[in-house]
């Protein structure tokens, strides 16, 4: 097996386009679990861990935050956690230290697994994901178009994730997942929830409720139409809400959970979520976790 | 032999003598990653062995075709039944397993051919390219089905049913006819894995006498001698075992699994073996804990005296016997718990099937009936509008009081005490909720305190320690005294395996007390000294400790012999402080100078008392050795809409005859404790058609340290008078009662009736089952 490792993003995407079978690589995580359980075989390795581009963020001159796929969660949490919160409160709840220290958003958008805890909030965010080959340059993928299926995404077979955008929380967001253990466990299902009072406007992201993660679009809308930003929760509101999340999601049943527990699970934590971010919001705080 | 790391290195323990909390030599070298475990063993010029394994539940082989795999450059060996040198069955009791499968395979995983390659790659290419043609038959997974039909649901020739014990005592008809209150349940229990840490894994060097030295890590290396042995078609002097740095065991590694491999595969090749399972072949690559299958039923008064209880238990084996026939024995005489009943019916089967074997892990049968037990006292509690402590105390065993098998209990079992003691205890106050980490789901963010409801339960659990039914399961232990660098040091020596219950640490402990000397080492165990018996059943305190003292016992009485006569003193010498101590006189010498440099060597063998098996119709008989009770109160909070659960506080109350070591005994109990909770709240192997869905630790959940609570302890001291130093095993017992307790403060919180461990979120959640 070849080892490369470019240290440049320019050397980075030359060795992309000259050698589609390497495989990235940046924190291993997922990596090297497949390489131990021999589910691949790649011929090479393409090691980003060296590309320095990768490893830091900045904030663009509209205010959003560019957040380069080396990032690890720990990192992401320390320094990005009052910008970022439900991204941050996902980090969080990512495997334990050690996984944290090692492992990246840049590679939980590579592996898209619908049980990646990352996706949710930045679909709830409306986040943007760079990326970018020598020959075609940088494509800018909204969220919501990445997934293309069970660990599949939108990534042509040349290009590598530079980094994600997203702007700072406008308002209250929150992350919230269910595994049968109270840490180190793999989402059962997930929900991520981003209020932007300004614009009146709720975003949702599901996770382990489909073949990809997703946006529960229909409650979204509905909650823009028929919620009073200026009142309290009102409870129907919100029990509905939670109803249309349960039905944005299309889960199976696994070794992990049944598609009935998931569904009303995500229902439940559409509805708590949602109280919570609306409490900050009637409070008057802006970001919170 | 150049093996860089070998576990030739003499452990040498700390300070401290019985009663002391001596810290463990390995200790340190287990948090720092220094420790040399099996899987670290290497020796120049070894090669790699790997095991082709069965993908299916239940098939036959029509051909296996080696050539492609033979081809493979590298690979020295490929091997199948056909090139096994001796015996070509193996088992614990009864040997009915292949050692590599004949014709046929009776469960995924089961091992087919043997590869040895240059480099692990190799071997892996090597076993793609072993072509089987397989006739993929239905398995055969229903235990219950098994017992209603064992002649037509055989797995073995033999029939369905490995053992069915029945225990019967009075007469249950007419006292079901005169109770006032019954109560019944059926319950089960998922298949618990022991999930040791260090993988199976060990290196096999052939020998200039045609022999083969094995260094593996095993519970029991006489154990592994008696079966390894024939099948290697060797006299047991050529097979020579060493115990390798264990990585953890609780039963999973008292029966075989890549030794008679690694012996094979050197004795064909000439050269050294090393063979490493990984997590998902570990998973395949030893016995679980039994599913179990149980129904029973209890009759009482209206005050809640128990007058009569049945029980059913039906217990899956897998395809071979192992250790299926104890398990079932356990589960037969302890199926009723640490209670006096006057009439009972308990029916205990363990059947053959093609669902993962099943074997020893810590609790041995006495878990699983334990979760039906407890259940049905609160049960019975509830009924009686008595509590779970009253209800408890009311029915306590104590000492004097018979066992379903008719045993006596003849040392203290202080039974109601100890419940009086736990419900004593303090409660733990309401979680803080500003810190995610205090609630169900902890980080996940799954609550901010909706839903959670806190509830409390108890739990009382019985096992037996050392082995029953008239096993004589001895120990041997060698003790030497002599001068080295002017100072009296001490050799102990046995065959007993270290498996990270502190073991070595206890040797060193009890010839520093027995012998008045501080330095002591322990040397590596092996088959040079005779049978320690094997590290289960809570028994190696109480039998290689037993063994270890009395062999400083007998050291002890030559070198006061010695002092006598050389000194002329009296009769009240003693050995204290590296001195020779008259209780008149003081101290009349130094240890070194009575010695010189004579070096005084003994060999003990300890034996516990005789038991008995259980009659094959009543059940009855003195069958155990000696008993011990933990309590356990557990206090959660579970999420109720989510079905999630926060285990809050485990207090225990454990009597244990005499601490040892305070330390490691809280390790014990906190380690079994939190095995137990792992049974009640996640860990099972999910087993469809007979194939196992979660063989990682991904998907088969352990308790991380957020899921193991503050646990609360009151450890009693009631000597055993029969015991060394009047000890009382103690690693078992914890890991019965925790599981109960814990369910029972889920049911008090959620109200649901929960028959089966492990819960699941989906059981506990009202509008999601
Ligand atoms: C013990 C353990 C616990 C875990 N727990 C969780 C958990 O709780 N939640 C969760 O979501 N995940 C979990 N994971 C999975 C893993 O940690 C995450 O998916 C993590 O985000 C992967 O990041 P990485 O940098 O390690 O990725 P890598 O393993 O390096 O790569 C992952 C994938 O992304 C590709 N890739 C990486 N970088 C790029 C790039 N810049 N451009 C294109 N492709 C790229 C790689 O080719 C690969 O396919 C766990 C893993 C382990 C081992």
């Amino acid at each position: 097996m070849d080892f490369l490792r470019p240290e440049s993003w320019e050397e980075a995407l030359a060795a992309r386009a000259e050698r589609p079978d390497a495989l990235p690589i940046q924190g291993g995580t997922d990596v090297m679990v497949e390489l131990n359980f021999d589910l691949r075989r790649p011929a090479a390795l393409l090691d980003l861990g060296a590309v320095r581009e990768l490893a830091g963020w900045e904030t663009l001159p509209d205010g959003t935050v560019r957040v380069g796929a080396g990032v690890s969660y720990a990192r992401l949490i320390t320094g990005l956690g009052d910008r970022l919160p439900g991204l941050a409160q996902a980090a969080r709840t990512v495997g334990s230290p050690q996984i944290r220290n090692r492992g990246t958003v840049g590679g939980n958008l590579g592996a898209a697994s619908p049980a990646g805890d990352a996706h949710p909030p930045l679909l709830a965010a409306g986040a943007v994901y760079e990326v970018e080959s020598a020959a075609r340059g940088v494509r800018l993928v909204p969220a919501a178009e990445f997934y293309a299926g069970v660990k599949r995404n939108a990534l042509g077979p040349d290009e590598l994730i530079r980094a994600f955008r997203q702007a700072p929380a406008a308002g209250p967001q929150y992350f919230s997942k269910i595994g049968p253990r109270n840490a180190m466990v793999i989402a059962v299902c997930s929900f991520a929830l981003a209020l932007f009072p300004a614009e009146r406007r709720v975003g949702t992201g599901l996770g382990s409720a489909a073949p990809t993660p997703r946006r529960a679009y229909e409650a979204e809308e509905f909650l823009a139409a028929e919620a009073d930003w200026d009142a309290d929760l009102d409870d129907a509101v919100a029990g509905r809400f939670a109803e249309l999340v349960s039905a944005a999601a299309s889960p199976i049943d696994d070794v992990r959970g049944t598609a009935e527990y998931r569904r009303h699970a995500l229902g439940v934590l559409a509805r708590r979520t949602l109280t919570w971010a609306w409490n900050d919001h009637r409070k008057g705080a802006g970001a919170c976790a | 032999m150049t093996t860089t790391r070998a576990p030739g290195d003499v452990a040498a323990p700390g300070r401290g003598g019985v009663g002391d909390s001596a810290l463990r030599p390995d200790g340190t070298l287990k948090v720092t990653g220094e420790f040399a475990y099996a899987s670290d063993l290497w020796i120049d010029g070894t090669l790699f062995g790997a095991t082709l394994r069965s993908p299916y539940a239940r098939a036959r082989i029509r051909a296996i075709d080696l050539g492609p795999a033979l081809a493979v450059p590298g690979v020295e060996a490929v091997l199948t039944h056909e090139d096994v040198p001796g015996r070509r069955l193996y088992g614990l009791d009864h040997a009915d397993q292949p050692v590599l499968a004949i014709g046929e395979v009776r469960h995924q995983g089961e091992p087919v051919a043997l590869v040895a390659a240059d480099h692990p790659e190799t071997a892996r290419r090597a076993m793609e390219r072993i072509a089987i043609d397989w006739e993929v038959l239905e398995p055969i997974t229903d235990a219950r089905a098994v017992v209603a039909d064992p002649d037509r649901l055989r797995v073995q020739e033999r029939g369905g049913i490995v053992r069915h014990q029945p225990v019967r005592v009075g007469d249950v008809a007419s006292a079901r006819a005169r109770a006032e209150v019954v109560v019944s349940g059926d319950f089960s229990v998922g298949i618990q894995d022991q999930a040791f840490l260090g993988p199976e894994s060990g290196l096999a060097v052939p020998a200039e006498d045609g022999g083969v030295d094995l260094f593996v890590a095993t519970q029991w290396l006489w154990g592994d001698l008696r079966q390894i042995a024939p099948c290697l078609g060797l006299p047991e002097d050529k097979v020579r075992m060493t115990l390798a740095g264990v990585g953890g065991a609780f039963g999973g590694r008292e029966d075989l699994s890549m030794q008679i491999h690694a012996g094979m595969l050197a004795l064909r090749t000439g050269r050294p073996v090393r063979i490493v399972y990984n997590r998902y072949e570990s998973f395949f690559g030893h016995v679980h804990r039994h599913p179990a299958q149980m129904r029973y039923e209890y009759g009482a008064t209206r005050d809640g005296r128990i007058v009569y209880a049945t029980a059913e238990i039906v217990l899956d084996g897998g395809a071979y016997t192992s250790s299926t026939p104890n398990v079932v024995a356990n589960a037969a005489s302890l199926g009723l718990g640490p209670y006096e009943i006057p009439n009972l019916e308990i029916d205990a089967y363990g059947v053959y099937t093609n669902n993962p074997p099943c074997g020893a892990m810590r609790g041995f049968g006495a878990v699983q009936a334990c979760f039906a037990y407890e259940s049905m006292m609160d049960r019975l509690g509830a009924a009686c509008g008595l509590g779970p402590v009253e209800i408890r105390r009311i029915n306590a065993a104590g000492q004097g009081s018979k066992l379903a098998t008719g045993q006596v209990i003849d040392s203290p079992a202080p039974l109601a005490e100890m419940l009086t003691r736990l419900e004593a205890m303090p409660l733990p106050p309401p979680p803080d909720r500003t810190d995610l980490r205090n609630l169900p789901g902890g980080v996940s963010q799954a609550t901010h305190g909706e839903g959670v409801v806190r509830g409390v339960g108890y739990g009382v659990g019985l096992k037996n320690i050392c082995f029953s039914e008239g096993f004589d399961d001895y120990s041997t232990a060698r003790v030497r005294l002599e001068v080295a660098a002017g100072e009296p040091t001490v050799v102990v020596h046995t065959a007993a395996a270290e498996v990270g219950q502190g073991l070595v640490t206890l040797q060193a402990q009890i010839a520093r007390t027995e012998l008045g000397v501080d330095r002591v080492t322990v040397a590596p165990a092996d088959d040079r000294i005779g049978d320690a018996g094997s590290s289960s059943a809570s028994r190696q305190s109480y039998m290689t400790g037993g063994a270890v003292r009395a062999a400083c016992a007998a050291v002890r009485d030559e070198v006061l012999a010695l002092a006598r006569t050389r000194l002329g003193a009296g009769d009240d010498l003693s050995l204290a402080g590296g001195k020779v101590v008259s209780a008149s006189a003081g101290a009349v010498a130094t240890i070194a100078d009575v010695l010189g440099d004579r070096t005084v060597e003994h060999t003990r063998e300890y034996h516990h008392r005789p038991t008995v098996p259980m009659d094959p119709v009543t059940g009855q008989g003195d069958t155990h050795v000696q008993l011990a009770l933990c309590v356990h109160r557990a206090v959660v909070d579970v999420d109720v809409e989510l079905g999630l659960v926060k285990v809050v506080e485990l207090a225990a109350v454990q009597d244990v005859g005499k601490i040892m070591n305070r330390l490691s005994l809280e390790g014990q109990i906190h380690g079994g404790s939190a095995q137990g909770l792992g049974l009640a709240l996640m860990e099972e192997i999910v087993v469809q058609d007979g194939l196992v869905r979660n063989p990682s630790f991904t998907d088969y959940l352990i308790p991380t340290i957020l899921d193991t609570p503050p646990q609360r302890l009151e450890i009693l001291e009631r000597p055993d008078p029969r015991a060394p130093y009047g000890l009382r095993g103690a690693g078992e017992p914890p890991t019965l009662s925790s599981t109960p307790a814990i369910v029972a403060a889920v049911r008090a919180a959620t109200g649901r009736p929960l028959n089966r461990v492990p819960i699941r979120p989906e059981d506990l959640c009202r509008r999601c089952s």
